[in-house]
C-alpha cells in the first residue's frame, strides 16, 4: 500500500530534479562564457553599486510571519476536526463537536483582537 | 508475469512523465495566451508572427533562454542562489501527482487511472509541496546581495505568507462535505451530491479564488514584482536558464491553482449534471478534455484579471488578507460547521 502511493512520488521528485538539474547543466554547458568586471556587477540604477544590501529591514515583515505561525497551527487543528466531523455527527455528538471548537476558535479571535489592538497589522 | 510489470512499472513510468511535462506544456500555451489575450484588451497586437497567429513564440523564447549565458555576479551567496530556481520548479512539477487530470478509462481488463499518486491526504500534501516555493522565493532574494531582490523577497514571502492561510480556510469547508482529503474522492462525492461544490459554497469559491490569485504573486497582486517599483523583484539578478525556471515556475503555480480550483470546486473530470440523465450524452467525451476545457477557463481567467484591475498598494494587500479575508473565512467555517451539525 504504502509503495504503491509513495513509490510513484518517488519517481516524481526524482524525475523533477533531475529534469531541473539537467537543464541548468546542460545550458551551462552550451551558453556563452565572457568575463567583463562590470557585468558582474550587482543590479543598480543608474549610479555604481555601494554597500551590502543586506541591512536592516521593517519588523512588520517579521511580525506578519510570527502571527501566520499562529494561524498555521490553529489550521492544523482544524483540518482533522473537519474530516471526523460527520463521524461525531453520526453519534448524535454535532453540537458537543462545534462548540469545543468553537471555544478553541474563540480564544484565537481573543488573540486576534489584540494583535488588531496592538497595532500589529498596520502598514503606513 | 510481464503483464503486471507492465502495469506495476511501465504505465507508472509513462504517466509520470507526462505529468512531469504537463505544466511545462501549459506554461507554453499560457505565456502565449497570455501576451496574446492581454494584448487584445489593451487594443495591440501581440506576438503574431512565429507560426500560425504567434503560437511557435513561447517554444522560440525558450530555445533562446537555453542559449543565453548564464551570469552568477559577485557577492552572492552560490549555494542558495543556484538552489532557489530549482527549488521553486521542483515544488510546482511535485505538486501535480496528486492531481486527477482525468477518471478511471477501462482499457481491456485493465484500468487507466489518470493520476500518479492517490492519498489518503492528497489535499494536504498538494499545499505543502506548492509552499515549498516560499524558500525558493526567499533564498533567490537573499543570496543575491541586492536591493531589489531582498524587498522583493520580503513582500513575496508576506503576501504567500497571509494568504496562505484563507486558501487553508477555505478549503476546509470542502472537506465537511467530502469527508476525506483525497482528491479522488472529492471528485466522486461531488458526482455523488449531483451539485458542484463551487455552487453548493461559493463563498469558500470566491475566497479560494481571492488568495490563490495572491499566492501566485499575480496582478492585481503582483507587488512582489511590481516592474515600476522593484525592477523585477526577487529574480532581478537572475539570468539565463534560471530565470526561465522563475517564470516557469509563475505560471506553473497557475496551472497548478486553476486545477486545484477545478477539481476541489468545479467536479474535476466530471461533465456539467454528471447525474442527469438528459444529459449523459456528456459522459461520452473523456474526463481528461473535460479537465482540459475547465483548467482553460481558470486560467484565461487569470489574465482577464490581469487586464483588468489596477494594482493594489502593500498596505491594502495585506489589510484585505488579514481583516477581511481571514475573518470571513473563519467565519464560513463557522456557519458550515452549524449547518451541517443539523442537515
Amino acid at each position: 500500500m504504502f509503495i504503491h502511493t509513495f513509490g510513484p512520488v518517488a519517481i516524481q521528485i526524482a524525475f523533477a530534479i533531475g529534469m531541473a538539474l539537467f537543464l541548468l547543466i546542460f545550458t551551462n554547458a552550451i551558453g556563452p562564457k565572457k568575463y567583463n568586471p562590470v557585468k558582474f556587477d550587482t543590479y543598480e540604477c543608474g549610479v555604481s553599486y555601494f554597500n551590502d544590501a543586506r541591512g536592516m529591514f521593517n519588523v512588520k515583515f517579521y511580525l506578519i510571519a510570527v502571527i501566520f505561525i499562529l494561524f498555521d497551527i490553529e489550521a492544523v487543528f482544524i483540518i482533522p476536526w473537519s474530516v471526523i466531523f460527520m463521524e461525531f455527527k453520526k453519534l448524535g455528538l454535532g453540537l458537543f463537536i462545534l462548540g469545543e471548537m468553537a471555544v478553541f476558535l474563540g480564544v484565537l479571535v481573543l488573540a486576534y483582537i489584540y494583535i488588531i489592538k496592538k497595532g500589529a497589522l498596520k502598514w503606513d | 508475469m510481464s503483464n503486471s510489470l507492465a502495469a506495476d512499472l511501465i504505465i507508472p513510468i509513462i504517466k509520470i512523465i507526462i505529468v512531469g511535462l504537463f505544466p511545462l506544456i501549459m506554461v507554453m500555451v499560457m505565456v502565449w495566451l497570455e501576451r496574446r489575450v492581454v494584448a487584445f484588451i489593451q487594443l495591440r497586437l501581440g506576438p503574431n508572427r512565429v507560426g500560425f497567429q504567434g503560437i511557435l513564440q513561447p517554444i522560440v523564447d525558450a530555445i533562446k533562454l537555453f542559449f543565453k549565458e548564464d551570469i552568477t555576479h559577485t557577492g552572492v551567496d552560490k549555494v542558495l542562489f543556484n538552489i532557489s530556481p530549482v527549488l521553486v520548479l521542483f515544488s510546482s512539477i511535485l505538486a501535480f501527482c496528486f492531481i486527477p487530470l482525468g477518471g478511471t478509462m477501462q482499457i481491456g481488463t485493465y484500468n487507466l487511472n489518470f493520476w500518479v499518486a492517490e492519498s489518503p491526504v492528497g489535499l494536504l500534501l498538494i499545499i505543502g509541496i506548492s509552499s515549498i516555493s516560499v524558500f525558493g522565493v526567499i533564498f533567490g532574494g537573499w543570496s543575491s546581495n541586492s536591493k531589489y531582490p531582498l524587498l522583493g523577497a520580503l513582500r513575496s514571502v508576506v503576501q504567500i505568507l497571509s494568504y496562505e492561510i484563507p486558501v487553508a480556510f477555505s478549503v476546509l469547508s470542502i472537506i465537511f462535505f467530502s469527508q476525506s482529503m483525497n482528491m479522488i474522492d472529492i471528485v466522486n462525492r461531488q458526482k455523488d451530491a449531483g451539485i458542484w461544490y463551487g455552487f453548493m459554497l461559493p463563498v469558500s469559491f470566491v475566497i479560494f479564488w481571492i488568495s490563490v490569485v495572491a499566492e501566485t504573486n499575480r496582478a492585481p497582486f503582483d507587488l512582489p514584482e511590481a516592474e515600476s517599483e522593484l525592477v523585477a523583484g526577487f529574480h532581478t539578478e537572475y539570468s539565463g536558464i534560471k530565470f526561465a525556471y522563475f517564470y516557469m515556475a509563475e505560471y506553473a503555480h497557475m496551472v497548478l491553482a486553476s486545477s486545484l480550483a477545478v477539481v476541489l470546486f468545479f467536479g474535476g473530470w466530471l461533465p456539467p449534471f454528471p447525474n442527469v440523465a438528459a444529459l449523459s450524452f456528456l459522459h461520452v467525451i473523456p474526463g481528461f478534455v473535460w479537465y482540459l476545457l475547465k483548467i482553460m477557463f481558470f486560467l484565461y481567467l487569470f489574465i482577464w484579471i490581469r487586464g483588468t484591475f489596477p494594482r493594489y498598494r502593500f498596505d491594502e494587500l495585506v489589510r484585505l488578507a488579514w481583516k477581511w479575508l481571514i475573518p470571513l473565512s473563519l467565519l464560513n467555517i463557522l456557519v458550515i460547521a452549524f449547518v451541517r451539525s443539523f442537515a
